[in-house]
């Protein structure tokens, strides 16, 4: 069948059809950009191979280049002329790679542009090591040497096995130190503080009798005693670690010593084979969602950002959920209804689009400066002017983020209690239940999924709000986690690290943006894993309530 | 029937422990109901503390200042000498005043009660004949003496804490030594005189009792070792500039001289300029009639004030043009005092200053907000006017030889209504602007509260991204829920609706990170998108209309967005492959370069475009998901009823299903909006933050809510910048809340009408 033109317009297929590319474009965009994160997120685990070529550089000279192709980018030839490039095909445009060459402390930037066409000879000798390193980013290059002690130990190819023995052994003393300096040292440090803080109560209450002194003295001479043998543990560790050195050279020919206790990761990805490649991908994967971060949040894992979220999230939710499930009760059972409550709905609904900083101020405000300063000039007097709860917290933080979504949880337990149809309520009370009876045992168990919907959404709604908690309490890195082993164990005073914020911070204020580039994605690829698999489980709650409650109206 | 009728059951329902139950169930339910009701009273009450706590911060604001008489005594030591200066430290404890016999004389503020005398070093005979003093925040001030000579002086406090009381112990320094310095020669009495003091030099410049002006300068040295200053004098010489001087001023700069003659002019020396073009210019203060009164530096030293003998006082400062020369300008005139002006005063922190008149009016005036902050009585004849450094307790001294100590309630004279949202000419700036510009490393800053660039960039990034999301949102929903195969809808709905939850950081982060640098490097594909895509669902569509329904019966109704996926996918990436040609063909190789060059249109990375499609992005779902259940719940009897009259689909569409659901998309697109509005990360993320008004699309912006992101942390608690991102959170508060209100009555407005059809 045959329609011209002008009929086509004239029935108005065409905004039908346009109608129907918004929706298709909606889509596009929605699993374009999902496609996007994971893709740049998941692929900065990989184990590249590492590239070896000569290079001639702009002004004709040549020089070897070893590093990781990152991306491929066209560019005008007109504007690579401008660059200064001397160029002499007809092309329109020529490509240009990014190669990520490390070695910052030799060449002072991580990443180098090179034209397609002036990389000759390209090959991947299996040779080629990569170090992550704690300072200064990843080496790429050759092993030439294992030292110990400034002695020759092993060189050529005996160099590398010897090495990873070495690396092992290290880490391991690593991790000794890491234990003994966080966590051990951590609870002294938590003690003495303590100490200080209730010798200076007694002072500003004015008895702090000499025997309270000389207890006090005593039991701060017993944690110097602690301390001190750790101490020499520590020295003993520390020469142990800083035994091992290795000589490398960079892709320049400069040969460079390296502290074997600096070196995180050695690997070398020209010789690994896909199976090894898999196991280094997942054990990457690991170290990322359970590692603490390093050189200014821009590599190492985010474990201290996911901890605090969701111990914020998990505090807020202990928060919103009671009062917001009271509320909601108390608006549809027990509120007379009329215009005021109708009001109140209403009023409650918009809250939820209330911007998110809003609320921040308010916490900033209100939570901090008001009540928090309160308490601090009640309770913990002797910790001024150093504020306890006069500042940003966690505590702060989840109760600001547990109003934020109040009227969330409001609005589901309203709404699923709305649901639940009348006859089941009035076949409750004739039964003789009394009304509280009828909530508890009938109304209430069949709203739950409602209640937890919800929850669901509002935690969802939290973990990714980063606005309101820049004024609340968040850092970008905080010396330790807000739960530890050192009294009072939670430590709602606490500022803590979160994972919207460490994409902010990351992404946004970090010194070098373009290697911590890959980190975010990864970080964003998290948040939003956690955030729709929440919402897609709440949609398939709220479904299935749905379905039940169907089959109760018949 | 009486035989069958049944036997009572021997039940007792008031057995003690039944009552028991019965009343412990009872006490239950009340207590439930208790305490759900107060929870849930308190509950709402909590929320609606947002609204009133908001409120409370930002009230102050606009409460107007308030002054109380704390105490009123006799001039401490009458006998000392006639006040010629007078000030109070930053307690407000303790003050001096300075005679015109040479004598500083500190007494307590509350009763007068004196508390030492100090005798300055000046010859016999010689009488103190004229005062001004440096910046105020270095207590610093020259006295100008009868024979010529002028002495620079500081008033120091040193506060010690015996027994837990504060003990302010006021003292004399002599910066510069005790011994005065000669200005004039001929030994006149200087009958004006100004000093200006920077790090390395020291200017002092006056008036003598010939109308002649005399000055010196030095400059400071010092002792490495010691750290003792010396001066060295360098003479300066004023040409015979044929005027009658009687007022002057040095700005702090000291390139500018500011000299009020008898004739009611000011002449502007600049002693930068060769001797012969040292007037830099001239200008009068009024009409012929018009003389000058009193004029006065401002704090910050670039301003001053001029008070004539009408009682009006302007306010003037140098204003460099575009060929960098500097003219003096009249930038606004205060309201009168009411009589001619008889005592001014600087505020020290503040751009403040509180002139008084011979009837006994002080007004407190601010010259960034143009506004008057208050006006009392004192109901005598003001002699000396001073002013603490918190600008908390005024000290005024009346003719009448009695001294009033007055408690001041002033704390944010800053705002008014044209400070925060009309053009004003602030210091060193060519004409008047809106600027927000909050603070500064000095402390005589200007700080520029003008929320109109703010205001204008959260609309302007709310324009952009309403305009990349109702379009394709409520396309988008039209189909889905009208068009839509429902198999699909069940698929699509879900999916757009998991946007929303989406956390704006990453949307932020991609706009700034990705989307940007993309968008600079393929501008013209970008727009070119814009036409292509379209054209090829027009296209696409025009021909599967045409295909022989072999083919077209292969796919069901309402399936059409599937096909057009690879048609877009397509568009969108012929669109980007097209984009080097583009830009080699119309824009010389680099649209970028371009777009500055050759049109003349300014270009940030992060623009409001990148903006506008992030935050477009964050705004679809909502507009979205409204509009979809807006108009899928248009009763279907009255789209079969069209359709069955023989209209078509698009023309149901149009004349019945969109009038109907009109209102449900109304009130998506302000609830969209109320989102855009208030989005805080994208906007911190996708822009540069650059507190601009321009509607330049390719130019950045800042909004209310990222200004209160930025800068919220850093504000100390209680002062005017505080309080103003009060005021901008309370705006964004009250635009959503009221926006959200209409559009959720908007829409149970249409639920009602749902059910009458």
């Amino acid at each position: 069948m045959r329609v011209s033109v002008k009929k086509w317009f004239k029935d108005g297929d065409p905004w039908v059809w346009i109608n129907a590319g918004a929706v298709a474009i909606s889509m596009v965009m929605v699993f374009g950009l999902l496609a996007l994160i994971a893709s740049r997120g998941l692929v900065h685990f990989w184990a590249n191979d590492v590239m070896q070529a000569e290079v001639e550089a702009k002004n004709g000279n040549k020089y070897t280049i070893i590093g990781e192709l990152v991306e491929t980018v066209k560019t005008p030839t007109a504007q690579l002329k401008d660059a200064g490039y001397d160029i002499t095909t007809d092309a329109e445009y020529l490509d240009r790679n990014l190669v990520k060459i490390g070695n910052r402390d030799i060449t002072g930037a991580d990443f180098r542009w090179v034209l397609d066409q002036n990389i000759e000879n390209r090959r991947f000798p299996e040779q080629i090591i990569v170090m992550e390193r704690r300072e200064w980013g990843n080496f790429y290059g050759f092993l030439k040497q294992v030292k110990e002690k400034g002695e020759v130990v092993s060189e050529g190819d005996a160099a590398w096995p010897a090495m990873e023995e070495r690396l092992e052994r290290v880490l391991d003393f690593y991790d000794d130190i890491h234990y003994i300096e966080k966590t051990e040292i951590g609870a002294i440090n938590a003690g003495i503080e303590r100490i200080r803080l209730e010798e200076r109560g007694l002072e500003l209450e004015d008895r702090l009798t000499p025997q309270a002194k000389a207890d006090f003295a005593s039991s701060r001479a017993a944690l110097d005693a602690e301390y001190a043998v750790l101490q020499k543990q520590l020295i003993e560790l520390y020469t142990q670690i800083n035994r091992d050195q290795v000589l490398v050279e960079s892709m320049d020919g400069t040969q460079i010593t390296i502290d074997l206790a600096k070196v995180v990761h050695a690997y070398r990805p020209n010789s690994m084979s896909l199976g090894d490649k898999l196991v280094f991908y997942v054990a990457k994967l690991y170290e990322f969602v359970s590692d603490e971060p390093r050189e200014a949040n821009t590599e190492g894992g985010i474990f201290p950002a996911i901890f605090g979220t969701v111990l914020m999230v998990i505090i807020m939710s202990i928060i919103v959920t009671p009062f917001g499930v009271v509320a909601a009760v108390y608006l549809r059972e027990y509120a007379t209804q009329g215009p005021l409550t109708r009001i109140i709905r209403i009023a409650v609904n918009n809250l939820a689009g209330v911007p998110s900083i809003v609320y921040g101020v308010f916490g900033l405000g209100f939570f901090i400066y008001f009540v928090g300063s309160g308490i601090d000039q009640a309770f913990f007097p002797e910790a001024l002017p150093s504020p306890t709860f006069g500042t940003g917290g966690l505590l702060w933080a989840s109760i600001t983020l547990a109003i934020l979504t109040l009227p969330v949880v409001i609005v589901a337990t309203e709404e699923g209690l709305s649901r639940i149809p009348r006859s089941i309520r009035e076949g409750s009370l004739a039964l003789g239940a009394t009304k509280a009876e009828t909530l508890w045992r009938v109304i209430l168990p069949m709203a739950s999924p409602a209640m937890m919907t919800g929850v669901i959404l509002a935690i969802a709604r939290a973990a990714g709000e980063v606005a309101p908690l820049m004024l609340v309490g968040v850092v970008k890195l905080a010396p330790s986690l807000p739960l530890d082993g050192n009294y009072p164990y939670l430590h709602l005073d606490q500022k803590f690290m979160h994972l919207g914020f460490h994409i902010y911070d990351v992404g946004f204020q970090s010194p070098n943006v373009e290697a911590a580039r890959p980190l975010v994605y990864a970080t964003s690829l998290l948040l939003v894993a956690v955030i729709a698999l929440l919402n897609l489980s709440a949609v398939s709650i709220r479904n299935r309530l749905r379905e039940k409650y169907k089959s109760l109206e018949m | 029937m009486s035989d069958s009728t049944p036997q009572q059951p021997n039940l007792d329902f008031n057995t003690p422990r039944l009552v028991r139950h019965r009343k412990k169930r009872k006490l239950k339910d009340q207590l439930a109901r208790v305490s759900i009701g107060t929870g849930g009273i308190s509950v709402i009450v909590a929320i609606s503390l947002i609204f009133f706590y908001l409120l409370y911060e930002v009230a102050p604001l606009f409460t107007s200042a308030e002054a109380e008489q704390l105490a009123t005594y006799e001039v401490p030591v009458k006998e000392a000498g006639e006040t010629i200066y007078s000030g109070a430290e930053e307690q407000g404890e303790k003050a001096f005043r300075v005679t015109d016999q040479g004598v500083v004389i500190f007494f307590n503020t509350i009763d007068g009660s004196v508390h030492s005398r100090v005798d300055l070093p000046i010859d016999e005979g010689v009488s103190v004949t004229s005062v001004a003093n440096a910046d105020p925040a270095s207590h610093i001030f020259v006295l100008g003496l009868s024979d010529g000579k002028a002495l620079v002086l500081k008033h120091s406090y040193k506060i010690t804490y015996p027994d837990d009381v504060r003990d302010i112990a006021p003292f004399i320094e002599f910066p510069f030594g005790e011994d005065a310095m000669t200005l004039d020669e001929a030994g006149e009495a200087l009958t004006e005189i100004s000093i200006a003091l920077s790090e390395d030099a020291l200017l002092i410049v006056g008036v003598t009792e010939s109308r002649a002006l005399v000055g010196q300068r030095f400059e400071q040295e010092e002792d490495f070792l010691s750290g003792e200053k010396t001066l060295i004098p360098e003479d300066i010489e004023f040409p015979d500039l044929g005027v009658t001087a009687n007022k002057i001023i040095a700005e702090p700069a000291m390139r500018f001289l500011f000299v009020g003659t008898e004739a009611g002019q000011v002449q502007v020396l600049d002693t930068f300029a060769p001797r012969e073009n040292i007037v830099n210019s001239t200008v009068k203060i009024g009409d012929a009639e018009t003389r000058i009164a009193d004029m006065t530096l401002l704090l910050g030293g670039s301003s001053i004030l001029v008070s004539d003998t009408n009682g009006l006082t302007s306010q003037w400062f140098m204003v460099r043009n575009d060929n960098n020369e500097y003219r003096l300008e009249k930038i606004r005139t205060f309201e009168p005092v009411g009589e001619s002006v008889s005592a001014a005063e600087i505020e020290q922190r503040r751009k403040g200053f509180i002139l008084a008149d011979e009837t006994g009016n002080v007004v407190f005036y601010n010259s960034t907000a143009h506004s008057t902050a208050l006006r009392i009585n004192v109901e005598a004849n003001v002699k000396v006017l001073s002013i603490a450094p918190r600008a908390n307790k005024l000290l005024v001294e009346t003719t009448d030889g009695m001294m009033q100590w007055w408690a001041i309630d002033n704390e944010h004279p800053e705002i008014s209504f044209s400070a925060l949202w009309e053009k004003v000419w602030y210091e060193g700036y060519q004409e008047p602007e809106f600027v927000w510009q909050s603070s500064a490393a000095n402390n005589d800053f200007e700080p520029k509260y003008s929320l109109s660039p703010l205001a204008f960039g959260t609309l302007k990034a709310a324009f952009y991204a309403m305009l990349v999301a109702t379009p394709l949102a409520i396309c988008g929903a039209l189909y889905t829920a009208y068009f839509m195969s429902p198999a699909l809808r069940r698929k699509v709905k879900p999916s757009i609706e998991l946007m929303e939850a989406l956390p704006t950081v990453i949307l932020g982060f991609l706009a700034g990170l990705f989307f940007a640098p993309f968008m600079e490097e393929n501008l013209p594909g970008v727009f070119s998108i814009l036409i292509v895509t379209p054209l090829f669902i027009l296209l696409f569509g025009f021909i599967w209309t045409n295909l022989p329904s072999k083919i077209r019966i292969l796919v069901p109704d309402g399936w059409d967005p599937i096909l057009l996926l690879p048609v877009i996918l397509f568009g969108g990436w012929l669109s980007m492959a097209m984009s080097p040609s583009l830009e080699v063909m119309f824009f010389d190789g680099d649209m970028r370069q371009w777009l500055t060059v050759s049109a003349g249109i300014d270009f940030d990375q992060r623009n409001a475009l990148v903006v506008g499609a992030a935050m477009g992005f964050a705004v679809i779902p909502t507009i979205f998901s409204i509009t979809e259940d807006a108009v899928f719940s248009v009763p279907k009897h009255l789209t079969q009823g069209s359709l069955a009259l023989g209209a078509t689909q698009w023309q149901t569409m149009v004349r019945v299903v969109l009038p109907t659901a009109s209102p449900g998309i109304f009130s998506a697109v302000m609830i969209g909006m109320g989102r855009a509005v208030g989005e805080t990360m994208i906007v911190l993320m996708a822009t540069g933050n650059t507190p601009i008004m321009d509607v330049n699309i390719f130019e950045g912006m800042r909004t209310l809510s990222a200004n209160i992101a930025v800068e919220m942390p850093e504000s100390e608690v209680g002062s005017t910048h505080y309080r103003i991102l009060f005021l901008a959170a309370f705006v964004l508060f009250l635009f959503t809340f009221v926006v959200n209100t209409l559009a959720e009555f908007v829409r149970q407005r249409l639920r009602g009408k749902y059910s009458v059809i």
